[in-house]
């Protein structure tokens, strides 16, 4: 299996499916682990950074090679790979835009279904991450601490009886985890509840970002739920925290699709409507646009307001659409100009036609 | 003593470096949000509110003179200042933790409220790390060691990092 394998599918964790996936895209848990007998990244040395990266693959091979980690798994050397390719792995959630642009050697390994990743010297020199369709937090859990130990197994890890797993940034430190969840919602945004509920979350703790990690801005409506703390509760109790929360958001956000659907069914469906429509026949669009009514299509289908449309094409086609996702595909390098008019065709050529419930491949 | 960037009373001394000198500012909580909070890019971390935490914790109640000389303090293992963390809110090695401790007390209660770890433990050497945290400090040493020409030196410091890499690996059982 090659990079450019995954190109052409599209992971685990935009299946689609499991529990609520109309509304929880997906599940996913991060472990922030350091080598003991290293400086963190911050102040390691070009050698330093190129003797983790080797230490780390020697353990992944020996995994690899005793049947632990799957034959098929791929393992990039991020920093030799083209920025093209560094921008695909961000917009597969693969790496982190961090890992993407830093410097000096970095790898990551790649699970063949997608459903984890690790990277070598991000911030930390380890970040396991474990990705999942729908709402799974225990599945995730379970499958990251797994493969936490079986790294474990073979290296040592900077740890301290009193504060847990040492990290390079102090709000990472004791469990390491972010538990995450990313969230569509739509209908509280159109009905301007949403800085309400972020408010709400903030209070508990609990952090709100968009789709692309840190910071970004959410793009579409999908916005991804995760907890601040990481020292003096457990992975469990944090997961939990996550977890309850959930439930919560996923009844505001019904709640305000039913009040959309029974005050404004017409101005609803008119908006899903023309969303679906220019996405059918736009001949230039941009990222922004595309993820913004994709967005109002995905809600569409959910209400049953489109038909013959199946989710996971449109959570195929959101990744798809970003900028190094076409460049793969086509094969070909293209400006923003071309970009546009590259992603319009390829939306025309997957949402006109398709026959009900077809996930194609390219 | 007056805000230097206003006229509200000064309540935050903040120790910076400009071209390599340390340089005192007295600023107010406003005018010392404003400067603490990083560009536009970074913004997008957690830096703001890290960044925010840490002076609100150092800078109250320090004099200048006092947060001056926490700011030389510099990690015997990976030779970070607490002024270079303090700038860029990341530790340079495991033993930050243990040098730092009381500094970051403060900081670690603010931000998850709580100063035990209770989670997951690691199956191996869960006592031991910091011995093998011992092994950068040993490490940078033998560098300089070679880089200053001092061959005995540098060979009695190898030495020492075989030991203790052998007695971890026969902890490890191979
Ligand atoms: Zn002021
Ligand atoms: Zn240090």
């Amino acid at each position: 299996m090659t990079l450019d394998d995954l190109a052409s599918t599209s992971g685990e964790w935009l299946r689609g499916s499991g529990p609520e996936s109309d509304i929880v895209i997906s599940s996913r848990i991060r472990l922030a682990r350091n080598l003991a007998d290293f400086p963190f990244i911050s102040r390691a040395t070009d050698a330093d950074r190129a003797e983790i990266e080797r230490i780390l693959h020697g353990r992944v091979e020996s995994l690899r090679t005793a049947g632990k980690a799957p034959a098929e798994s791929l393992y990039l050397k991020v920093s030799e790979l083209p920025e093209v390719d560094r921008q695909f792995l961000v917009e597969r959630q693969l790496i982190s835009r961090e890992h993407a642009q830093s410097e000096g050697a970095r790898a990551v390994v790649v699970d063949p279904s997608e459903r984890f990743s690790v990277m070598i010297n991000e911030e930390d020199h380890l970040r396991i991450q474990v990705m999942h369709s729908g709402l799974a937090l225990n599945e995730a859990w379970e499958q990251a601490t797994k493969l936490d130990d079986m790294i474990e197994e073979q290296v040592t890890y900077a740890y301290n009886e009193r504060l847990g797993y040492l990290t390079a940034c102090p709000t990472n430190t004791g469990t390491g985890v972010r538990v995450s969840v990313m969230l569509h919602l739509p209908a509280l945004a159109i009905t301007r509840q949403i800085e309400k509920v972020f408010k709400s979350l903030h209070k508990i703790n609990l952090a709100v970002r968009g789709l692309y990690g840190e910071g970004s801005q959410a793009t579409g409506d999908f916005y991804q739920i995760s907890n601040q703390v990481t020292l003096g509760q457990t992975e469990e109790e944090l997961a939990k925290k996550v977890a309850d929360v959930v439930p919560v958001l996923i009844d505001y956000e019904r709640q305000a699709r039913s009040f959309l659907i029974e005050n404004s069914q017409e101005t609803l469906h008119d908006r899903v409507s023309r969303a679906f429509g220019i996405l059918r026949t736009a001949q230039t669009i941009s990222s922004e646009e595309t993820m913004h009514l994709l967005s109002s299509v995905r809600m569409g289908i959910n209400l049953g307001l489109i038909g013959d449309l199946a989710i996971p094409t449109v959570n195929k086609l959101l990744i798809h659409t970003q900028p190094a996702h076409l460049q793969k595909l086509s094969g070909v390098e293209l400006d923003q100009a071309d970009r546009n008019i590259e992603r319009a065709t390829y939306l025309r050529r997957h949402l006109n036609g398709e026959s009900k419930g077809n996930v194609s491949h390219n | 003593m007056k805000c230097q960037k206003c006229d509200r009373p000064a309540t935050f001394h903040i120790t910076d470096l400009v071209d390599g000198e340390p340089s005192e500012l007295h600023l107010c909580e406003e005018c010392a949000q404003s400067f603490l909070a990083p560009s536009q890019e970074e913004a997008q971390d957690v830096m703001p509110a890290m960044a925010g935490l840490l002076a609100q914790h150092l800078a109250v109640g320090e004099t200048a003179d006092e947060l001056a000389r926490l700011d030389q303090r510099a990690c015997p293992v990976c030779g970070i200042t607490f002024l270079q963390f303090r700038k860029q809110g990341r530790l340079g090695c495991p033993h930050d933790y243990v040098f730092f401790e009381k500094e970051l007390e403060p900081l670690l209660m603010s931000i998850h409220d709580q100063t035990q770890h209770v989670g997951k433990v690691p199956k191996r050497c869960p006592h031991g790390a910091d011995q093998q945290t011992q092994l950068i400090r040993l490490r940078r040493e033998m560098k300089e060691a070679v880089s200053s020409e001092e061959y005995e030196r540098a060979s009695e410091i190898r030495d020492k990092i075989r030991e203790i890499e052998a007695g971890f690996r026969e902890a490890k059982g191979e």
